[in-house]
């Protein structure tokens, strides 16, 4: 078991290495130059070049990148070349905003899509199965974006219960960053609850075909009684796998959804920090996310392996 | 290998089957609307008439007209072409290059096995989206780009899926019979282990379809999929985005589009699976 | 008896005093912007929202530019120049604190001056102070600047938010902790969502009405809309969507001004790559477009249509919009008389506004029509600098060139539309060296004029400033002769 963790966090670092090359490489060769970008249209070409080398921009590649990395390794993400703050600060301001935006999307998929996959597995075969089931497949044929934008226009537009868009910063309150988080969450959320509803419901109906599940059928119990008490604990499982998959795809997927709220969030530091050429927030991003789903896949995996020791041999 | 008696009773057992035939008769739909639209749209899409613009649905125009007076049912039966094109070519590239690296990996095994997968893990640690945009923000924006970056992430999930059936077609008897008479292991991966897995490949395939059609519409409404003038669903759901007090009908219709269009695939894939491959997990995300 | 009394006394002196509290003219604001700056010093930076927070507010150069686009004293109380235009003499005024509160003299202004032209200097304007050759300090409140040559542009180029005055001890922390003159100073920017300014009570010059100022980020049109109309934000100065302004033009709630800027619109051509070397080609182009139907689409009918690089609102203003009429017809005869009867194909490259986007839809359109195929090749600004603007790699392309001033860039050397014409540039030398102002209106119709025949450009229409605020807000600038949201004259009525 030790030797099979130790393998993974290996090849977890390993996998984040290679990332950080590849991010490096990819965004040298976009073109553009942040300097110039920040001068205009007016600027000298001296201008231009004092500044890139204030950014430091005229050191060599290789040095930049190792200088890079070896901040990376003490926790130093470098410092903006925009904003001239460092980078963490950046990150940190909009992890406020993406996280919460993130676990109650996730929170909201949960309580709906487990019920719901409950109830549908429980009526197997049904008229209210297949109803459910089909309102999940058309769910999951949403794109969350055009969802959020019948959202605003329903509750923000007409309605005008919600902003728009804009988050006012946790300072104004709570209640009023929540408030600007509601129609975020539902539209990233929904969508997921009918994949994962789908999957909860086959998950229980695998498990319900397996043979101590007979066997405690055979012994009386009634088949509600057999999916709460142990169905359900047994296809945790793979739905837990998925929600961890999901809780990955939901960072990064309110990229779009910030967009169209205009959250001040992860998402828009990216998008931003791409068009303003503000090379080292995108890669101290983008390494983050990366970060996040290699540990998210590496507690799946271990989980996995605590609960089924045949896969440890596996690679 | 399938017996011809075989494919008979797999297309009966087919059009018994509800998904698939919602499925089909969308997506057979779709392909029409498509195919029409290359000899005739309600009106042409290059078309301006400014004066005309925001209208909503009327007789003239059953699904009203854009800010710069476009007729909205002729963009989106013209858009379908950028849609089918950009998710079909990148299934392509993510098969033809996902496929061949999946078996070979499984025939080979030990170290070009872990040097796949470890190249599996690295892709699809990135989310896809910041990678899509990465992209673009090198190449810049257009169909060709974003059927790159729809395609390169495609590659690790047919080389997995490809991977894990060679896998567990490698020990067969027959296999084992074909591989103690001298075959190569190419030879045997092109002559048993490729047709053995078409079954899932076509239902990936269609899987992998529908998800790229979800793709470049985000793409297209973040701004970095096709360009105009050729009209695509998620840049129009973008133009819409600012004028959706004035004229929603211009967010309905695009995103219906695009709804019906994945419904449609995910159904044909469900009913495929089922009459295929009965055995596969009905799960997917 | 009489304790009730007292009491009863005493709580209506509450009423009272919370009545006129509530009767008193609110003393804050809450100002919608569309871009966050990317950092707050305007000598470092030329994005236009850096000018949108500062200018006039938290930093003042010698000169500042008011509403209507004049020159007026501002750390310079008064100014004499030499006969021969060369010697400019500043009287500072006195009892000028920075916002830290150190002092402002003649020091600050050296230093600000040296720091914008030295080798080393960043600034984004630097052309601007070219034209110094010594700025010397005659005494703690006096300052003497001296010119290469004539500059009848020179007080105006020091009312730029480029040559605002800063403090050698702050002048390294701007970006972020900008320290200034002015009458604001920044409390807090909370990045991603709103930047805060409020009064400073030391200031030097008219106090102003507001305590505070809250300038809050916005970028999306439907919400400014949304926004505005829940009262979130009472002023949104350049409103992002002209769309949406009949419905605020509609609303007694809410005051609509639809300005002017310095933002002219033009097709840009590459002069020096064929076929667009040929007159007769880049004629066509002009003749293809119809501007009417370029704004009515792009902006909604909110632009000024142009026929040269200069403002409409500007005194020396002559309309040349007949020179290059819509007519496909012309267009068609001008392409076959240059040798492309059936037309060509090209690419025309868009950065991002709006303008660009929509109006080159527009454009690559009317262009299909003469036979002109143009690729539209979407590309965000800094490739739009690095590709079109510095490495002129394009054929066509849409921008809108919003600094005051501009119609030198049409002499420039290098300059990305590759246009060069010494007629041109002698009359914009002889503009630069005369300051008399009917012998300059008459330089300047000439030069509308040549541009005009030779068609560097397609012009298209003047920028709007599309204003929108609470009824009650009153003295925000109308047009925007700068990038900027002046804030020492605004107050709510009572």
């Amino acid at each position: 078991m030790l030797n099979y963790v130790s393998k993974r966090i290996l090849i977890g670092i390993l996998t984040l290495l290679a990332a950080s090359i590849v991010v490096f490489i990819v965004l040298e060769i976009v073109p553009g130059d942040p300097a110039r970008l920040m001068l205009g249209m007016n600027a000298t070409e001296d201008a231009v070049q004092a500044l890139q080398q204030q950014m430091g921009l005229d050191q060599p590649l290789l040095i930049r990148y190792f200088s890079w990395i070896g901040g990376l390794l003490v926790g130093d993400f470098g410092k903006s070349y925009t904003y001239s703050v460092p980078v963490l600060n950046l990150i940190t301001e909009r992890i406020a905003v993406s996280l919460p935006l993130a676990l109650i999307s996730l929170f909201l998929s949960t309580i709906i899509a487990i019920p719901v996959g409950l109830f549908s597995a429980s009526r197997r075969g049904t008229m209210t199965d297949s109803g459910t089931m089909a309102i999940a497949q058309v769910g999951v044929a949403i794109p969350n974006f055009w969802f959020a934008l019948l959202l605003v226009y329903v509750f923000a537009v007409s309605l005008r219960l919600v902003p728009a868009g804009g988050f006012p910063g946790w300072n104004a309150g709570v209640w009023a960053g929540l408030k600007s988080l509601i129609l975020p969450s539902i539209a990233l959320g929904l969508p997921q609850a009918a994949i994962l509803a789908r999957v909860t419901r086959s998950a229980l109906l695998d498990v319900l075909g397996e043979d101590y599940i007979r066997t405690a059928r055979a012994k009386g119990l009634t088949r509600r009684k057999v999916l709460y008490r142990h169905a359900l604990r047994n296809a945790l499982i793979p739905v837990l796998t998925i929600l961890g998959l999901q809780f990955a795809f939901l960072l990064a997927g309110t990229i779009i959804i910030e967009n169209v709220f205009y959250l001040p969030g992860l998402g828009r530091l990216v998008f931003q920090a791409i068009t303003q050429r503000d090379l080292i927030v995108v890669e101290g991003v983008v390494m983050l996310l990366v970060a996040t789903v290699i540990l998210v896949n590496l507690l799946v995996d271990l989980s996995y392996a605590l609960v089924d020791p045949r896969l440890r041999g596996r690679s | 290998m399938s017996a011809p008696t075989e494919w008979q009773a797999n297309i009966s057992k087919a059009f018994s089957n509800r998904s698939f035939v919602i499925g089909l008769t969308i997506t057979a739909l779709l392909a029409l609307m498509a195919a029409l639209s290359f000899v005739w749209t309600p009106y042409a899409v290059g078309s301006f008439d400014i004066l005309g613009k925001l209208k909503p649905p009327s007789s003239a125009h059953w699904l009203g007209t854009d800010h710069f007076g476009r007729d909205i049912l002729s963009m989106i039966m013209v858009g379908s072409r950028n849609s089918i094109a950009v998710a079909l070519v990148s299934v392509i590239i993510g098969a033809g290059i996902g496929v061949p690296l999946g078996l070979w990996a499984a025939a080979r095994g030990g170290l070009i096995d872990e040097a796949l997968m470890r190249f599996n893990d690295l892709v699809f640690a990135f989310p896809a989206l910041l990678s899509a945009v990465m992209i673009t923000a090198v190449f810049g924006p257009g169909a060709v780009n974003a059927i790159i970056a729809i395609g390169i992430f495609n590659i690790p999930v047919f080389a997995r899926v490809a991977r894990g059936a060679a896998l567990s077609l490698w020990p067969r008897e027959y296999i084992l019979a074909a591989r103690a008479s001298g075959k190569s292991s190419l030879l045997i991966t092109i002559e048993h282990i490729l047709p053995n897995m078409m079954n899932i490949l076509v239902v990936q395939g269609t899987i992998q379809f529908s998800l790229g059609i979800l793709a470049e519409a985000g793409l297209s409404y973040v701004g970095l999929g096709s360009q105009p003038p050729m009209p695509s669903w998620g840049r129009m759901l973008f133009e819409a985005q600012t004028m959706i007090g004035m004229a929603p009908h211009m967010a309905l219709y695009p995103g219906l589009a695009i709804v019906i269009t994945v419904l449609g695939l995910n159904l044909l894939g469900d009913g495929l699976r089922d009459v295929l491959d009965p055995k596969m997990r009905r799960e997917r995300s | 008896m009489n304790r009730v009394w007292k009491s009863a006394l005493a709580a209506s002196a509450l009423v009272l005093l919370s009545a006129t509290a509530s009767f008193a003219a609110k003393t804050d604001l809450v100002l919608g912007v569309v871009l966050e700056p990317p950092h707050l010093d305007p000598t470092a930076g030329a994005a236009t929202a850096i000018g949108e927070i500062v200018y006039a507010n938290v930093f003042e150069g010698l000169t500042r530019i008011n509403a209507k686009g004049e020159v007026l004293p501002a750390l310079a109380e008064s100014w004499t120049i030499s006969e021969d235009g060369k010697l400019y003499t500043f009287k500072l005024h006195k009892d000028v604190k920075f916002h830290d509160g150190t002092a402002f003299d003649a020091q600050d202004v050296k230093f600000s001056l040296d720091r914008a032209r030295d080798e080393k200097s960043t600034n984004p304007q630097k052309p601007l102070f070219a034209s110094i050759d010594t700025v010397e300090i005659v005494d703690p409140l006096t300052v003497k600047v001296t010119l290469k040559q004539p500059n009848g542009d020179f007080l105006y180029n020091m009312g730029w938010a480029a040559a605002v005055i800063v403090a050698p001890e702050s002048a390294d922390t701007n970006k972020e902790k900008p320290v200034g003159t002015g009458p604001f100073k920044v409390d807090n920017w909370a990045k991603g969502s709103q930047i805060v300014i409020s009064k400073n009570p030391a200031y030097w010059g008219t106090p102003v009405a507001l305590d505070k100022a809250t300038f809050r980020i916005i970028p999306d049109p439907a919400a400014a809309t949304a926004a505005l109309l829940a009262g979130d934000v009472q002023a949104f100065p350049v409103f992002p969507s002209y769309e949406a302004v009949p419905q605020f033009q509609a609303d007694p709630r809410f005051k609509v001004v639809i300005g002017t800027t310095e933002g002219e619109t033009v097709l840009g051509m590459n002069n020096k790559k064929p076929p667009f070397d040929n007159l007769k080609v880049r004629q066509a182009i002009a003749h293809a477009i119809d501007r009417k139907t370029l704004i009515d689409g792009a902006l909604f009918g909110l632009g000024t249509p142009i026929g040269s690089f200069f403002p409409p609102h500007h005194p020396a203003y002559i309309d040349l919009t007949g020179e290059s009429a819509y007519d496909p017809a012309l267009s068609k005869k001008l392409l076959a008389e240059a040798g492309h009867p059936d037309g060509f194909k090209t690419t025309l490259k868009l950065p991002p506004p709006v303008y660009a986007r929509r109006g080159g839809e527009i454009i690559a359109a009317e262009l299909r029509e003469i036979g002109i195929e143009a690729e539209i090749i979407p590309v965000e600004w800094a490739q739009w600098l690095e590709q079109v603007f510095k490495g002129k790699d394009y054929d066509m392309t849409i921008v809108s060139h919003t600094e005051p001033n501009d119609l030198n860039i049409f002499a420039r050397d290098n300059y990305y539309f590759n246009y060069d014409s010494p007629a041109f540039r002698e009359v914009i030398k002889q503009i630069e060296a005369t300051s008399d102002t009917t012998t300059r209106t008459g330089l300047y119709q000439q030069a509308q004029k040549i541009l005009a025949a030779d068609v560097p450009a397609a012009f298209l229409f003047q920028l709007p400033k599309t204003g929108i605020w609470d009824a009650k807000v009153e003295g925000l600038w109308e047009n925007g002769p700068i990038p900027a949201n002046d804030l020492t004259a605004v107050k709510w009525a009572e």
